[in-house]
């Protein structure tokens, strides 16, 4: 059978089990540490979306990694170069929108 | 391996595969730039509630109904049905055809437990008077996550047509491309919602 052959070779790399292991334990860990700060109600605001931001930015990572195989290597250079102009195009959005929408209240005074 | 050595057979093989595996990349490329385009559509969406988090309009806040443990376990299962998807897509890998039903079965049902949860938070909300004419917070709140959960029930409909063809045609490549596209969009899934728990839920909880 010269297709199973091909078959197992053809496209991406797709992990093992032990990966996905790893990646499953380190998610469920991200995940605890943010809902424990804010169900427990013992940290200051400031710090909780902190921790917030940093865990959940560092799942996305560990999951594009863990379960999505992405490495960064030279044969995903056009997944990599996708994936950064995706990420520019999502600050500009969020981060712009904040602020004109801010200075829209400030000068509106519906801001306090 | 020079192309002397191998018979005129051998090399028209040899071409069908090379253009079998050309496709595949080609195929995974066209959906990446799918999940992408996907990507600016829940930024959208995210910019959106980041502007209206504050926009209560004197109803009720997502302080007073946000329940984190029933999120917790909304995030719990995806979470888990994220990983019995890679599992899956290693069965498919090693040409086992029970194993790679078996884990998708399971990934369908963790997905529909994390739909059920869903619709019946939203009745619950609506139910509270948090509905998506309540305020600009709850609008931009229910366009979020509906979104979210309508592409969680697009992926389920897509895993149980995956069912028949695999029934229907085995490991073929084709079936092969469709399944690591779903897997792509499955994680994706995930990656959003740890979006959705920790900037709507997270902090709209503190």
């Amino acid at each position: 059978m010269s297709n199973k052959h091909e078959q197992t070779h053809a496209g991406e790399a797709h992990g093992s089990t032990a990966e996905y292991v790893r990646g499953l334990i380190i998610s469920i860990l991200l995940t605890i540490v943010p809902f424990y700060m804010v169900m427990s109600g013992a940290w200051s605001d400031v710090a909780t979306v902190i921790v917030i931001s940093l865990a959940a930015t560092a799942q996305v990572l560990v999951q594009m990694i863990f379960f999505l195989h992405m490495d960064g290597s030279s044969e995903q250079g056009w997944i990599t170069m996708s994936a950064v102009y995706a990420v520019s195009i999502i600050v500009f959005v969020i981060a712009g929108s904040l602020w004109i929408f801010e200075h829209l209240n400030h000068n509106l005074l519906m801001g306090h | 391996m020079t192309s002397s050595v191998l018979s005129e057979h051998e090399e028209v093989n040899h071409d069908e595969h090379h253009h079998d595996a050309e496709r595949t990349v080609l195929v995974s490329f066209g959906f990446w730039l799918y999940i992408i385009s996907d990507c600016l559509l829940f930024a959208t969406l995210f910019a959106t509630y980041a502007v209206m988090s504050q926009s209560f309009a004197g109803a009720v806040t997502p302080k007073e109904l946000f329940d984190l443990k029933f999120v917790a376990i909304e995030t719990g299962l995806l979470l888990f049905s994220s990983f019995t998807f890679g599992m899956a897509m290693l069965g498919a890998h090693a040409q086992n055809m029970v194993r790679m039903k078996s884990w998708l079965l399971i990934t369908a049902l963790l997905g529909l437990g994390f739909l059920g949860m869903e619709i019946y938070e939203f009745m619950h909300f609506s139910h509270e008077g948090a509905t998506p004419q309540t305020s600009g917070y709850w609008s931009s709140f229910y366009a979020l996550v509906a979104t979210h959960g309508l592409h969680v029930t697009a992926g389920i409909i897509w895993m149980s047509l995956l069912f028949v063809h695999f029934n229907r045609d085995g490991f073929s490549l084709d079936n092969m491309r469709r399944l690591s596209c779903l897997s792509l969009f499955w994680h994706f899934l995930d990656i959003i919602w740890i979006c959705v728990f920790s900037f709507v839920y997270l902090r709209g909880a503190l």
